[in-house]
Formats: C-alpha cells, structure tokens, sequence
C-alpha cells in the first residue's frame, strides 16, 4: 500500500476550506516530494472550480491555479503531488467522473463533507483501470 | 526555430528517462511537442492525440497562458520560452 503524509495543520487546512465551502465542492493543488511509495505533502492550495453550473457535485480545478502552484512548487524544489477535493454529502470515495479524469502517479485526497464538518478524508492513487486506496499518515 | 524549455509532469517523468525538463526545437507548440516526441514517443502518446490536439485531460502552457486561449499548438514560441504540460484535473461527487 502506498503510504502519503499530510501533518494535521494542513488536513486542518483542507478542513477549514471544505466546510467554508460547504455545499459546494472545493479543490486544490497538494505539493511536496516523492520517495518510492510514500508521499510527502508540504503546501496545500486552494485552486478554483470552474464547473459553476453542478458545483454541488462536480468540480473542474482552474488549470491557471494548477501552474500557478506549479511555479510555486518548483520555486521551493518541491512538485506536484496530487490533488485534493470535496464531497459534499457524499463518501471520500472517487466517483466515475473522478476516475475518467485521473492520472495514473499522483495521490487523490477527498473529504467528505457535510454542513458542519469533515466526516472523512481519504487518499487514492488510480492503478490502472481502478483507483487504489493509499494510507494516510499524519 | 526557436530552442523551448519543456517541462514534464512528475508522472510523465518515466517516459522521459526521468528528466524533469527537456529542450526542443520548434516553430511553434505542436512542433516542439512533436520534436519531444521524436525521441520520446511513449511521453507524446500521453499528451497529444493522434490528430495532433491535446488529450483531453493534458493542458500544455506556454510561460503563464493556456495554450487554449491563444493559437492552440499553432501558437508560435520564441526563443527560450517554456512550456509545460500540466494535467486537467476535474472531476466531482457524481
Ligand atoms: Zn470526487
């Protein structure tokens, strides 16, 4: 199983910005480093969702925010690792949608929200045809 | 001709012998892409369709600008500019 570390100041981060935007989903850039199979996040951004129309159940990460913290990232010596975003009433599973997009080599983070707090956040990593879920450590 | 700096995505990296950026050669963005492909077709099959677009979910910046809001691979490049090829991330709940 691969292994993705994010310290709790920045899951609380990603907290914050999830129920902030609650009932609408919000997405981001996550930035560290690689070593094998373990991930290492440093820097969470927050990226706008330009899908407007189903924000309720659908997201499109703004790609000028994606190299935004793409500069950032190289900048620091760091890279993208992967991408974080919510759902609203829903579990931290990725959906189809989720799935036809995914790239294979960077780690998914979803949380799961609802009105008043994350229910759960979890990480995944498509192998493949499927999405593999991948431990969370802090 | 112009000498472009193209940088590669940390998952395309394995296609690229690891590198994190490549130089190429080209007149503009579909050619330089193309030049990068010469050597390193299995990179190219991730990022361009066969019709010479972008895949779908493959966003290709020149500096700080989507190549989609200017000419597309059309667009000309001059001499040392960067592009980078990012992914298009979306997705959703359902
Ligand atoms: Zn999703």
């Amino acid at each position: 199983m691969n292994r993705i570390s994010l310290p709790a100041p920045l899951r609380e981060e990603l907290s914050t910005i999830a129920v902030d935007g609650y009932p609408y989903e919000t997405c981001g850039v996550l930035v560290g480093a690689c070593a094998d199979d373990e991930v290492r996040v440093e820097k969470v951004f927050q990226a706008r969702n330009l899908n407007t129309e189903r924000a309720r159940d659908r997201y499109v990460l703004d790609p000028d925010d994606l190299m935004s913290a793409d500069l950032a990232a190289r900048e620091a010596g760091l890279e993208i690792v992967g991408f974080w975003h919510t759902h609203p009433d829903h579990p931290a599973r990725p959906s189809e949608t989720d799935r036809q997009a995914a790239w294979d080599g960077y780690s998914y983070v979803i949380l799961s929200v609802s009105g008043a707090r994350v229910e759960d956040l979890r990480s995944w990593r498509l192998n493949g045809e499927g999405f593999v879920e991948e431990q969370v450590a802090a | 001709m112009s000498s472009v700096i193209v940088r590669i995505p940390t998952p395309l990296r394995g296609f690229a012998e690891g590198q994190s950026e490549i130089a190429a050669e080209g007149a503009d963005v579909g050619a330089v892409l193309s030049a990068v492909g010469a050597a390193h077709p299995e990179l190219l099959a991730r990022v361009m369709k066969d019709d010479g677009q972008p895949r779908e979910f493959v966003n290709i910046y020149l500096g700080s600008d989507n190549v989609r809001t200017l000419d597309g691979m059309d667009t000309p490049v001059g001499e040392g500019d960067v592009l980078s090829i990012l992914p298009a991330v979306a997705g959703g709940a359902e």
